[in-house]
């Protein structure tokens, strides 16, 4: 087995709800509740849950962009919670972030070859010509025109844009990157361009991936390993085929079975767990179980009692009474 | 043709054509569509952002901003009436009655200032001309099929008290008000969680089998489509590029762009890791006057006669594909 990049253990982060002319703090956001898991160096561990699950707030904390409320996060074997100022700016030159929006995420009144060099100016690894060479190189790494350099993110598509944003983050020669929804603002026949793209740099380079997304079919086509969440927690974790084809927990089964198959004949033979509901407001979560409200399977232990985060066969991760 | 399983047509669209004149240039945005939907039928319209799919079906209930927009040319017969050139007040008792419309975002769609149980008779009210009374017991009965629980106590409130999934619904029981004939649905699913779009996709089935009403499904999801339609309209740059039976389209897809789309999609339902075909190069501009096949520019397998606009060309009944070249065989069509 190879080694681990990144060791995530009981991550939390809460968020205040202030109201009123003071200000006080009237609630609590559960974003991320406890979660652990780790990323080995030059894999892809998928990270999928449906909106507000605190998917993305998940990787954010992980990279510091967020200060956690409790846990910790090892970078090859640091913590980056302990961490402040310089010491931490200088490893996250080595884990760097693609955004979903790459209408958004590119400063609109910089030239790319100025959005490209930024970093390389801000952690001063290059300077005059060597930033140019880099640039051009980096544009070439993922496969756009040398000459895009001069050009402004408004001139692109969507799917040029988030190679910008690729090249952005590979700019520092990171080994761990958190993609965050990176293909899902994309045009289908865009996407799979940019998910060939994601696979070779990852060969190319050793890049380790977090890839955060609601498409399953996308998760399991890059990832190794990857993490059901649900309303902040994980609800299961194992190898990628395994989870797939043997769903323990009653939620990754139903949101397994909610994925349309591009089959018409699949489709007519399936069978749907249909959810009750919506997903409940992470202010105030469920007592027990998070998943309780909607599990067709709920008993009355699950309201009772958080289920236990443990580990029913080699390798696969599960927090469910009833499994 | 005039009917599919001895079904008979209800929509017949001709010739379609729709332009945007905007300050940089003519969009065309749909160039030439013709279709036909029957009683009772599901079809399902495929295609990427741009490609003309919501224009078409907005051009039809004349729904596009005119100007900028411009029906250029073309029909659509619904019970022998021309949608297209319909006199305003004529065209709103099509609308929301006989034909119902569901749109992608359901936060916009309705009124944020307006009780949910008033949008919903709205349209009772209108069309219909029920009192205050009458419509208010329908409108509980229709949140109450759309699966919207303790309708009575729903009704005074507002959008914003409800969830994504709630508020389709809640646009669901609108178009449902009047008994539609044809229920048009613009990416209805496109802004929810996988788990609640399941929940509207099996309740749209369910009421499609129950009141009998065509479906017209605009998607970009090829997966949907599968479970849901019988036939499948494939568009490219305004053009409907592949027309199939649902089955048919996924085992034997003939025109390019379908064979790559279909290609390109990560399966859920595949444990070998397969690199996944590409589409190369970006989707089409629309501002210049279509010229040769759209396709062409970024398809592996164009040749000289792709520089002429294909037809639908028939391949066998029902399954019709706007390519001058035999993918499954390797060679040029006979035309």
């Amino acid at each position: 087995m190879t080694e681990t990049l990144l060791k995530v253990e009981g991550l939390v982060k809460h968020f205040p709800i202030l109201a009123g002319v003071f200000q006080r703090q009237v609630g609590v956001v559960h974003a991320v509740d406890g979660v652990t898991f780790d990323v080995r160096k030059g894999e892809t561990f998928g990270l999928v849950g449906e909106s507000g699950c605190g998917k993305s707030t998940a990787g954010r904390t992980i990279l510091q962009l967020y200060r956690p409320t409790a846990g910790n996060v090892f970078f090859d074997g640091i913590d980056l919670v302990k961490l402040k100022g310089e010491e931490l700016r200088r490893l996250r030159r080595r884990m760097q972030m693609i955004f979903q929006d790459p209408y958004a995420s590119l400063n609109p009144r910089m030239s790319v070859g100025e959005i490209l060099a930024e970093p390389l100016v801000v952690h001063e690894v290059a300077k005059g010509q060597e930033i140019r060479e880099r640039v051009d190189e980096l544009l070439n790494i993922v496969r756009l025109s040398p000459g895009f350099a001069a050009r402004y993110p408004h001139e692109f598509s969507g799917g040029q844009r988030q190679r910008i944003g690729v090249a952005r983050a590979l700019a520092l020669e990171p080994e761990f990157i958190v993609c965050d929804e990176p293909i899902s603002a994309l045009d289908v026949s865009i996407q799979a361009q940019v998910i060939n793209l994601l696979e070779d740099l990852q060969s190319q380079f050793n890049l380790a991936y977090l890839f955060i997304a609601h498409d399953l079919s996308v998760v399991r086509h890059i990832s190794q390993r990857v993490a059901v969440m649900y309303l902040g927690l994980l609800v299961e974790m194992a190898e990628r085929n395994e989870l797939y084809s043997h769903p323990l927990h009653p939620y990754t089964q139903a949101l397994l079975s909610a994925v349309p198959i591009p089959d018409p004949f699949k489709e007519e033979k399936r069978q749907r767990i249909i959810l009750e509901g919506d997903v409940p407001s992470p202010v105030n979560p469920p007592s027990g179980c998070h998943f309780r409200t909607r599990c067709p399977l709920a008993e009355k232990i699950c309201a009772e009692r958080e289920p236990e985060w443990r580990e029913v066969a080699p390798n696969h991760w599960v927090a469910c009474h009833l499994v | 043709m005039n009917s599919q399983n001895g079904r008979p047509l209800i929509l017949k669209v001709e010739d379609l054509v729709t332009r945007f004149n905007t300050p940089e240039g003519v969009v065309h945005a749909v160039n030439g569509v013709s279709f036909e939907l029957h009683e009772g039928e599901t079809i399902g319209v495929v295609g990427e952002s741009g490609c003309g799919k919501s224009v078409t079906m907005h051009s039809i209930l004349q729904l596009i901003p005119r100007p900028p927009g411009k029906i250029i040319r073309g029909r659509a017969l619904f019970h022998d009436e021309d949608l297209i050139h319909l006199a305003p007040e004529e065209i709103r008792h099509v609308r929301g009655a006989q034909i119902g419309m569901i749109f992608q975002d359901p936060m916009t769609s309705l009124n944020p200032v307006i009780t949910i149980g008033k949008q919903v008779a709205e349209p009772l009210m209108l069309h219909l001309g029920m009192n205050k009374a009458d419509a208010q017991k329908r409108v509980i009965e229709l949140l109450e099929l759309v699966g919207i629980s303790q309708a009575e106590n729903r009704i005074g409130q507002y959008p914003h008290q409800f969830s994504g999934g709630m508020r389709q619904r809640v646009m669901i029981a609108m178009a449902l008000a009047c008994n539609p004939q044809i229920l048009i649905a613009d990416e209805p699913t496109t802004a929810l969680d996988v788990t609640i779009q399941a929940q509207i996709v099996e309740l749209v089935k369910k009421l499609r089998d129950e009141l009998g009403m065509a479906v017209i499904w605009i998607t970009h999801d090829l997966g949907i489509v599968a479970g849901l339609a019988q036939r499948v309209l494939v568009m490219y740059a305004g053009f409907i590029i592949e027309e199939s039976l649902v089955k048919e389209l996924y085992i034997n897809p003939q025109h390019p762009y379908t064979l790559g789309l279909l290609r390109s999609l990560p399966r859920l339902d595949s444990n070998e890791h397969q690199r996944l075909t590409t589409i190369p190069g970006l989707p089409p501009i629309l501002m210049n006057e279509p010229k040769g096949c759209p396709f062409s520019p970024r398809c592996p397998y164009r040749f000289e006669r792709c520089a002429e606009n294909p037809p639908l060309l028939e391949i066998e009944v029902g399954h019709r594909a706007a390519c001058w070249w035999n993918v499954q065989e390797g060679k040029p069509r006979n035309d």
